[in-house]
């Protein structure tokens, strides 16, 4: 039987993985990171969990023993964020390269300078261009379920990627919620053994990350391209699988009283829970506000995204970090839904929004004015993007 | 005693009658002629045998025996980065730890090898080799030193010796090369307390082998620094990488010796030494060498091998009439 019990979602991500019986941890503590980590080395040190630690002196070394580890056939997981994701991330590219299903948290955390240890999406961004399927979540529970479900789309020998499972850092990792920890029995029922395609075998040698000369390097990079694109309608299928086994449903864009919204809030990760609270505020005003919330980033699910706001005629796009120096392009999140957009008959007006950086709040009050904003601007009026809750 | 000499107590080396058959690394690979690093890894992997992973640094070794589709490898071999193999084999062993203990595979003897060239040991991947051999992996580090980076074009390391002209240390007017002198990874493969390092070169192959034997044997971290002529690199002859890794020896340039669980043995004592000079001839990157400059490295040449034998507690006998 699944428990539900009031617990730090960090301790409770941790829990999932042991459950998944994973063989190898490697992992380097980093702020708002290391809670999980630590737990899981705890339930290696009361024999909770057989598995491997591997307290490695850098992440860089943490993926790349997780590297040495999935391709040796085990179940792998790691987690960081931040400036141990930018160290770690020249491996990252080799781990979905190499296609390996390594499980890596990342609570989510801005990066350096000024040196800060809030929440933001700049590693989340930081990992967009890397071949690996990313997963966000919104509540303790969504991080939780993602956790097992990375291992699952991974693995999937259909897929066989490396999978990031985000959740916000401090905002999410170090709030106790009243979660559903699943039993093991269920999950073992949906998660079955790890078996490579491939792996480090002595009695059946196989030569893993040789050179690629230009005569294969494209054809490598285009492979690569389609398993992460094929993988989108399986992660909605393994997604519809543990809805029915567990009752938890999810898809790879939710929305939240969107169908007949005027305006739309698009956004993602744990302040869709602030968004929520916004706009049942402004429905009771009879403004017709709704959320369309990604839970997957990577592979994009445009389609669905377009789906989901086709009928709105302001979209209030939140971007949790700033991609530096584009010229009508304020951040990651806009610039997919824009060019998602460029091709379509609907063009609704746009107000992107950059909040929430390096841990800055975003209130109710906050929402109110971003809808407000792009509501009564007139079509051309609204600047490419704009800082929110910033001093001048 | 300690874990090292307890595992090598009954040891029983190869010699020149019992030598494996057996390639790990098969001819046909596309390294340079005369290279002598490959020859050392031929050697060291004749030793190990296949039932072996082995973790390859970027470098002269990896690019030479993987152009996809073709592979040297007749063990499983992975390359990840350039200053990763030590992490990536941790990573390795750890999985086949777990895995065996779980009964997922059943492959408990199987040896962990990771190598990587004198930059991606003692420059880029010098943390995650200390991280290895701290943490204590049962794995065997092989650092094949041909003193620079070679597989990018002869740029110094901090492993290339004083003197020596590279294409990022040139001799010129006011340069007489590398202004430093080299490290010394052996020593500090030692003062990580790993049970098992030794120096080693394809020169003297029987010795290189049973060290590479007795690395396998050990359970635990275990070093060897593997110095490979490169005459690319080093601007001699193709058919001189022997005759080079042999004068290094003899002039004490590059002593032979083992440290079991912090304990130095002396492989091969240089009784009547040759001068530098001897060992600079056939090397066009030493040319330039003044006659101060030479004498200023002969008497730290003679210093480095007068401080190695203060170390040593036993000269094996037996390995000095070999």
């Amino acid at each position: 039987m699944s428990k539900q019990i009031g617990i730090e979602v960090s301790l409770a991500v941790a829990e999932a993985v042991g459950l998944c019986d994973v063989d190898v941890v490697a992992a380097y503590p980093i702020t708002p990171q290391t809670h999980i980590v630590e737990h899981l080395s705890e339930l290696v040190a009361d024999g909770h969990l057989d598995a491997e630690f591997v307290p490695v002196e850098s992440e860089h070394s943490a993926m790349s023993a997780c590297i040495g580890s999935s391709a040796a056939g085990a179940r792998t997981f790691t987690s960081t964020c931040s400036q141990g994701y930018a160290l770690m991330s020249e491996l990252c590219y080799i781990a979905s390269a190499l296609r390996l299903p390594i499980v890596m948290a990342v609570a989510n955390r801005a990066l350096s300078a000024p040196i800060n240890i809030w929440n933001d999406h700049a590693d989340l961004m930081y990992a967009r261009d890397t071949g690996w399927i990313q997963l966000i979540s919104e509540s303790g529970q969504e991080a939780v379920d993602m956790s097992i479900l990375g291992f699952r789309i991974g693995e999937d020998k259909r897929v066989l990627l490396p999978v990031q499972v985000n959740l916000d850092g401090f905002t999410l990792s170090h709030f106790i919620e009243p979660l559903t920890i699943p039993d093991a029995a269920d999950i073992k029922k949906f998660l079955p053994p790890y078996k490579p395609a491939l792996r480090l075998d002595p009695d059946n040698p196989a030569t893993l990350g040789p050179v690629g000369m230009p005569d294969i390097y494209t054809e490598a990079r285009k492979a690569q391209d389609e398993a992460l694109k094929a993988s989108k309608p399986i992660i909605a299928e393994i997604f519809k699988e543990f809805g029915k086994q567990f009752g938890r449903h999810y898809n790879l864009v939710e929305s939240y009283k969107a169908e007949d919204a005027e305006t739309i809030i698009v956004i993602m990760g744990s302040i869709a829970q602030t968004a929520m609270t916004a706009v049942d505020h402004l429905r009771s005003q009879g403004k017709k506000v709704g959320i369309v919330r990604l839970r997957v980033f990577r592979p994009f699910p445009g389609a669905e995204l377009f789906n989901a706001i086709k009928g709105a005629k302001n979209l209030v796009i939140l971007d949790r970090v700033k991609s530096f120096g584009g010229g009508e392009i304020s951040g990651p999140v806009a610039l997919e839904i824009k060019s998602v957009l460029y091709d379509k008959q609907h063009h609704p007006k746009v107000g992107n929004f950059l909040v929430g950086l390096g841990g800055r709040d975003v209130t109710v009050q906050n929402f109110e004015e971003m809808v407000e904003r792009v509501a009564s601007a007139k079509i051309g009026d609204l600047p490419a993007y704009e800082f929110i809750n910033v001093r001048e | 005693m300690g874990i090292a000499s307890d595992a090598l107590k009954n040891f029983k080396g190869f010699n020149l009658k019992n030598l494996p058959e057996v390639e790990p690394v098969s001819p046909g690979h596309r390294a340079c002629q005369g290279c002598g690093e490959v020859l050392a890894l031929r050697q060291a992997m004749k030793a190990i045998g296949t039932n072996a992973v082995v973790c390859s640094a970027t470098g002269c070794m990896e690019i030479i025996t993987s152009p996809f589709p073709q592979t040297a490898w007749r063990t499983p071999w992975l390359h990840v980065a350039f200053e990763n193999a030590a992490a990536v084999v941790s990573g390795v062993e750890s999985a086949f730890k777990a895995m065996n203990r779980k009964k997922i595979i059943n492959q408990p003897n199987t040896i962990f090898v990771a190598y990587g060239g004198d930059g991606a040991t003692a420059d880029i991947g010098m943390q995650a080799l200390s991280g290895a051999l701290e943490r204590g992996h049962n794995i065997i580090y092989f650092c094949f030193d041909n003193e620079a980076y070679m597989n990018t074009g002869i740029q110094r390391s901090s492993s290339t010796p004083f003197g020596a002209s590279t294409t990022t240390s040139p001799a010129g007017k006011k340069s007489s090369g590398q202004s430093t002198w080299k490290k010394n990874m052996a020593e500090i493969a030692v003062a990580h307390g790993a049970p098992y390092v030794a120096t080693a070169t394809p020169a003297f192959p029987i010795d290189l082998m049973n060290k590479v034997k007795k690395a396998s044997l050990v359970p635990g971290p275990a070093y060897i620094h593997i110095y490979s002529p490169c005459p690319t690199g080093w601007r001699c002859g193709i058919d001189e990488s022997i005759e080079i890794a042999r004068l290094a020896v003899q002039s004490k340039v590059f002593p032979l010796y083992e440290v079991i669980d912090g304990e130095y043995y002396l492989s091969r004592k240089v009784a009547k030494p040759k001068p530098v000079t001897e060992y600079f001839k056939p090397q066009r990157r030493f040319r330039h060498l003044t006659d101060a400059e030479v004498q200023y490295i002969q008497g730290r040449v003679d210093e480095n091998y007068e401080k190695l034998l203060k170390k040593i507690v036993v000269e094996d006998k037996k390995k000095e009439k070999e």
